[in-house]
């Protein structure tokens, strides 16, 4: 064991790679999920334009997050990828065809890959909720392998959970694109999002009310004393949160609504965390059992402190570049 | 051999490996290409270097999709079907994968979108930079894939403890015995490829007499390079045979077909191998040459497959086969480019319509090779996941039945048939379209404004 534990810190970038890729990708796939509701042909072209130049870059985190929990939290990988082996598939292939059709849709078939982009973005949304919803179920295991069955997944509150993030990105992508774009477009995410949050509201509460009796570690953590009173600011701050999303949204703000979207998926993340640390695989093995050796994460950590910060770097530029609202009919191809 | 979840899960990383590796085989050669074209167009000014640059950025744009999409399937592969693999692994080849995405994966995508959308936001020369980023993000990520490759080849650097390998040695880890020669043998096999994609197209659009400067400037940068790199790439393939020799001498018996230890081995060019009876059918050989080439010694003696028990041979039809296609294909490039000299020598480059027909002919030629290579090394390496060490049949995730991995097979193979159909389509239909200044439309307004390489292209 080294002198420095650094486990706590690759807890962080483990948690953060996912947070980003959660939000990043999000309210791309939420343009996907809201993609042929969109008023007009001009419109879903802007959609796509909003996100085309950086989407690459948002699903770089999931990669970079299935890479870190490889590295970092070896056991917690092997573990939990084989009782999530459907959803995973579901999701790869949907983001498969959800990527593809970035580019194809310029080509010819317009209308599929339409279809492709938005069907792939819906089953991908899905599918990741599921996995959120096996995960805080929790996860059988046996010594290092994972004791469950192919279709553990296929519960009704996984599904829940499937359904749930549905709302949560549609709504970052609804908040993202009153950011991005204005006129008509405009107006009309504004109204779907106004609806999508009052989905999100609903199935936050729903998923609140049913975890604490699907897991009694949960309720024994959220009620006891003085847990309650410590934790009540979560709940607090996320109706908050619901407030000033409305009335921004009501104010016609650009900005306000996405970080107010923002903060309540942060505030979500915050109660998983709350609910399940120490512990990776819930509800089994912790951080330190699943840890990879000090030499394997000393050697990672290195290049990380270095690059880290150059990549915020050269994204954020990326970002820069690409900043202000999308026009219509000044798109690329 | 029973459709065990072993054997579906190795078909199916196949399969998503085999088509996933099409895209670097070009994207790594095609990035370096475009940086190239911009740097001579950022120098020089010449317009010509600018259109092929545009032309071929799109045809990037649409493979590097499709590289990012199939690439993301693999590293979960690694969790859902071989997850025992990861957890006995991951100390060792977690960190070195982490390395791929922080020095490649978001340097790639962070200066793709300023490449592909941003010429008209940035200065030139930031322009050319993101080019150059882009290139050199491709060529990390190569370092660091073949760095685990290698490793699970010919591992070094490492303890074993209760069955998991531990770091001991980085460098070693790294710079394992045979990662040097696989890592330029592949990197130069993906430039080859590159290069003769490019010479096929200029080809197809000379022999049509169009874009004849554009053309012209295609051929002659792409076997000024296929002259220095193919047949380097015969001298690395003989050093990179030399090293599997001396490391994994049971992977040349297979290659070989060779079952007797013996000197003056021949060479065989054609057999059929029977692994139940241990010896081969219909054999043709030229006697000694494969003790010359082995050993570099007309007396030099092989290994032969019978020093190993039969649990520990890897199959021996597969590699002998793919192993002569990458080889053949390797002797047709070595004639195109020889025939290059005497069509350059005759300034006949944009005429000689024979020569130009070999072009295209040959433009597919660097993925059959890269393909043949890869199953050669990897079938090769069997029965072994990490060689010598770890059994592939024990790396296969234990709560599999055969079939879950039925399905996700299936599901894999028409969501790729689909997804790579449509890819291979469209892209086709770019290089056939040539470098029209023109973006590709599509739907009604086509048929508006009848670009003549544009209707030459739907005439076909």
């Amino acid at each position: 064991m080294l002198a420095l534990d650094i486990v706590p810190l690759w807890a962080g970038v483990l948690a953060l790679s996912v947070f980003m890729y959660v939000l990043l990708d999000g309210f791309d796939l939420g343009i996907g999920i809201l993609f042929p509701y969109a008023p007009d042909d001009a419109s879903r072209d802007q959609m796509m334009n909003s996100v085309a130049p950086i989407w690459d870059g948002n699903e770089t985190w999931l990669v970079m997050g299935g890479i870190a929990l490889l590295a970092a939290f070896p056991l917690a990988f092997a573990v939990i990828l084989p009782a999530v082996y459907f959803p995973i598939l579901f999701m790869l292939v949907g983001l498969t065809f959800r990527g593809v059709a970035f580019e194809f849709r310029h080509l010819t078939h317009k209308r599929y890959w339409d279809h492709a982009f938005h069907w792939g973005s819906v089953v991908a949304t899905i599918a990741q909720g599921l996995v959120l919803g096996t995960y805080v179920q929790g996860i059988p295991v046996n010594g290092r392998v994972y004791a469950g069955g192919s279709f553990d997944w296929a519960t009704p509150f996984a599904l829940l959970t499937g359904v749930g993030l549905i709302a949560g990105y549609g709504l970052i992508g609804a908040c993202w694109l009153v950011m991005k774009t204005e006129g008509p477009l405009q107006d009309w995410a504004r109204k779907k999002a106004m609806t999508f949050t009052f989905g999100v509201a609903a199935f936050i509460g729903a998923v609140s009310i049913w975890t604490p009796f699907i897991q009694l570690q949960i309720y024994a953590r959220w009620f006891a004393w003085p847990n309650l009173l410590l934790l009540a600011p979560v709940p607090v701050i996320t109706l908050a949160l619901f407030a000033w999303l409305l009335r921004s949204l009501k104010a016609r703000r650009d900005v306000a609504p996405f970080l107010a979207a923002l903060g309540l998926f942060g505030m979500c993340y915050l109660g998983l965390g709350i609910s399940i640390i120490p512990m990776i695989v819930p509800y089994s093995i912790t951080f330190w059992a699943a840890a990879s050796s000090g030499k394997s994460q000393t050697f990672l950590l290195v290049g990380t402190v270095f690059l880290l910060p150059i990549i915020v770097m050269y994204t954020g530029w990326s970002y820069w570049v690409f900043r202000g609202k999308v026009k219509a009919g000044v798109g690329y191809h | 051999m029973s459709l065990d979840a072993v054997f579906l899960s190795r078909l199916q990383f196949f399969w998503v490996v085999a088509l996933h590796i099409l895209l670097p085989a070009f994207t790594v050669g095609l990035a370096s290409y475009i940086a190239v074209l911009e740097g001579l167009h950022f120098t020089t000014g010449r317009a010509v270097y600018l259109r092929l640059s545009k032309f071929w950025l799109k045809v990037f744009a649409v493979s590097f999709g499709m590289g990012v999409v199939s690439g993301i399937v693999m590293p979960f592969q690694f969790g859902t079907n071989w997850s025992r693999f990861s957890d006995m692994t991951a100390d060792i080849v977690g960190p070195l994968m982490a390395y791929e995405g922080l020095t490649a994966f978001f340097l790639e995508a962070g200066f793709l979108g300023v490449l592909l959308f941003g010429r008209a936001r940035v200065p030139p020369w930031m322009h050319f930079a993101a080019a150059v980023m882009v290139a050199a993000g491709t060529l990390f990520s190569t370092f660091w894939i073949l760095v685990v490759n290698s490793w699970m080849q010919t591992p070094t650097g490492h303890a074993m403890v209760d069955g998991r390998f531990f770091p001991e040695d980085w460098i070693a880890v790294i710079f394992n015995p045979s990662f040097p020669y696989r890592f330029v043998h592949t990197v130069t096999a993906f430039y080859i490829t590159t290069a003769l994609v490019v010479a096929g197209v200029a080809a197809y659009h000379l022999r049509a007499s169009r874009f004849r400067e554009e053309g012209t400037t295609m051929l002659k940068m792409a076997f000024g390079l296929l002259t220095i790199l193919v047949p380097l790439q015969i001298e690395l393939g003989d050093q990179h045979g030399l090293n599997t020799l001396e490391h994994q001498p049971v992977k040349i018996a297979a290659i070989e077909a060779n079952w007797e230890t013996q000197g003056r081995m021949p060479l065989l060019l054609f057999a059929l191998p029977d692994e139940r009876a241990e010896r081969n059918r219909y054999e043709i050989g030229i006697p000694v040459l494969g003790s010359v080439i082995l050993t570099h010694d007309r007396d030099g003696v092989v290994q032969g497959l019978k020093n190993w028990k039969p649990a520990d041979r890897p199959p021996v039809a597969i590699p002998f086969f793919s192993f002569r296609i990458m080889v053949g294909t390797g002797v047709a490039m070595l004639s195109l480019v020889v025939c290059s000299w005497w069509v350059w020598r005759q300034k006949k480059f944009a005429d000689a319509r024979w020569f130009l027909k070999l072009c295209e002919l040959a433009s597919p030629l660097g993925f059959v090779a890269v393909i043949a290579g890869w199953v050669t090394t990897e079938v090769g390496r069997q029965p072994w996941v990490v060689y010598g060490l770890v059994r592939t049949r024990d790396a296969v995730t234990p709560s599999l039945g055969p079939g879950d991995v039925v399905v996700s097979l299936v599901v894999y193979i028409v969501a790729y048939i689909v997804i790579f159909g449509a890819g291979g389509y469209f892209l086709l239909r770019m290089l056939r379209a040539g470098p029209v200044d023109k973006p590709l439309a599509s739907g009604p307004q086509q048929a508006a404004t009848p670009a003549r390489p544009m209707s030459a292209a739907e005439g076909e």
